[in-house]
């Protein structure tokens, strides 16, 4: 065990706390873009952080950084002269236990890229099924240019991200909303189309499958997904005017479930209660951006979550 | 390039028109009787089978033999996959986060109720209360 296995572990075991406090803050809705960077960051920091702290608290010698260190343990081990067959009693035991925490590391490493690579293969799914449907059964209209339709009473918008995206709306929509609001969803929806939003988010959804019961992976999820459509909400307003963009919120919000499919359960515990009332607040009641220097000092503490757990991976200690 | 784009484009069509007519028919059809019934007439037998092969290789057609002729049905009927369509959209099936992103996330009826009132008062041209702080003269602009 190493002190930078120490430092690793605090730093690990601090992302939680920090996780809940960033979701839980105002601020980042004033400039929603960094914010998200700094979260990109805490994910990543955290994981290499508890990857790092298992492996280095599972290697003996860290001269050549922590990542170095289990490297060469793992290689001793494997040409079998870690002279575990002489030691005995207390010896022994440490040794085991190294080993327990290097394998540990090994299976959450191996893991958080599984969740990733799952979630990328559900999600792939999900969205070839949605496009293979809608070209049998939506069509274009002129109220809506650039988008498809879909027959029905329920009042939606959506888009279906990727390489070949679709931006798609529902006759309940279509009938609901004026033709400004309608532009406003367009354009709100063209943006995240536009900046692949999705991928964004894409690594908070790995996580929350993965810790479903940790209520910091909800936060962290509901905060950035929040922070998305706000960005989007952002970019949609440089063509048109917030009011629209805020009524056309209100209405669709408060449709929602009305007219649902028959089957549709209740909107399930409302885990996005708030977020169309926060959006509309802000679209209305437009909050000053932060200062540049407040900016500078997220972009800063971004790249200091990743460049500190990556430094003690890397570097001798 | 352009010859690919149009060909697939056109296979797209074709996939669509022959889903219609499947879709309108109480039985199975045969190729040929599925040809009949297509707007287009002139089509050459392979290419209507060609498509509901890959129909039925996608799930979205059944294949069925009465004596010596294929016969093909919709493997579900339209609205039931308008309704799947839906049902994703609002987040009630498959997966509920990252596949789609949705204009406004569904909400609960406490939550719908709220936002209808704070539509109305922004209607009258005053927001008072209905939403966490969004009170204002609701012209935000």
């Amino acid at each position: 065990m190493s002190a930078a296995a120490l430092v690793l572990a605090v730093f690990a075991a601090a992302c939680v706390p920090a996780g809940s406090a960033l979701a839980a803050a105002r601020w980042p809705r004033r400039s929603p873009a960094v914010t998200i960077v700094l979260w990109q960051a805490l994910g990543l920091g955290w994981c290499l952080a508890a990857v790092g702290a298992l492996a280095g608290f599972g290697t003996a010698d860290a001269r050549s950084g922590v990542a170095g260190g289990a490297l060469d343990q793992i290689s001793r081990l494997l040409d079998g002269s870690s002279a575990a067959s002489g030691t005995r009693g207390l010896l022994a035991g440490i040794l085991a236990l190294r080993l327990l925490a290097l394998a540990a590391s090994l299976v959450l490493l191996l893991l958080l890229c599984w969740l990733l690579a799952a979630a990328f293969a559900v999600v792939l799914r999900a969205r070839r099924r949605q496009r293979m449907l809608l070209s049998l059964l939506a069509h274009g209209d002129p109220k809506v240019p650039g988008a498809l339709v879909v027959d029905h009473p329920a009042a939606t918008a959506y888009c279906v991200p990727g390489l070949r995206s679709r931006i798609v709306i529902s006759a309940g929509a279509l009938d609901l909303l004026d033709q400004d609001e309608l532009a406003a969803v367009l354009a709100h929806e063209r943006a995240h189309v536009r900046e692949r939003h999705d991928l964004v988010l894409l690594p908070f959804t790995a996580l929350l499958r993965a810790f479903r019961w940790s209520a910091v992976a909800r936060e962290a999820h509901a905060a950035v997904a929040l922070l998305v459509e706000m960005l989007a909400d952002d970019h949609a307003l440089r063509h048109r005017p917030a009011r629209e963009l805020a009524t056309a919120l209100l209405r669709v919000g408060a449709a929602g479930g009305a007219q649902a499919p028959v089957g549709a359960l209740a909107a399930a515990a409302g885990d996005a209660d708030g977020q169309v009332a926060a959006r509309v607040s802000r679209l209305l009641r437009p909050v000053p951006r932060l200062p540049v220097a407040a900016v500078a000092l997220i972009a800063v503490t971004a790249v200091a979550m990743v460049a500190v757990p990556g430094a003690f991976l890397a570097l001798p200690f | 390039m352009l010859g690919t784009v149009t060909i697939v484009n056109r296979l797209g069509e074709l996939e669509r028109a022959i889903m219609d007519v499947l879709w309108e028919s109480q039985d199975p059809l045969t190729v040929r009787q599925v040809s009949g019934n297509l707007i287009e007439r002139d089509l050459a037998h392979t290419t209507v089978m060609t498509v509901l092969d890959r129909l039925a290789k996608k799930g979205l057609a059944r294949r069925g033999r009465d004596g010596r002729a294929w016969q093909y049905r919709a493997a579900e009927t339209r609205e039931a996959y308008v309704t799947e369509l839906m049902l994703n959209a609002l987040e009630q099936t498959g997966d509920r986060h990252a596949a789609l992103a949705r204009f406004a996330r569904s909400v609960s009826e406490t939550e719908a109720a709220a936002l209808r009132r704070a539509l109305e008062s922004l209607g009258r041209g005053a927001v008072r209360g209905g939403i966490q702080g969004a009170a204002g003269d609701g012209t935000g602009e």
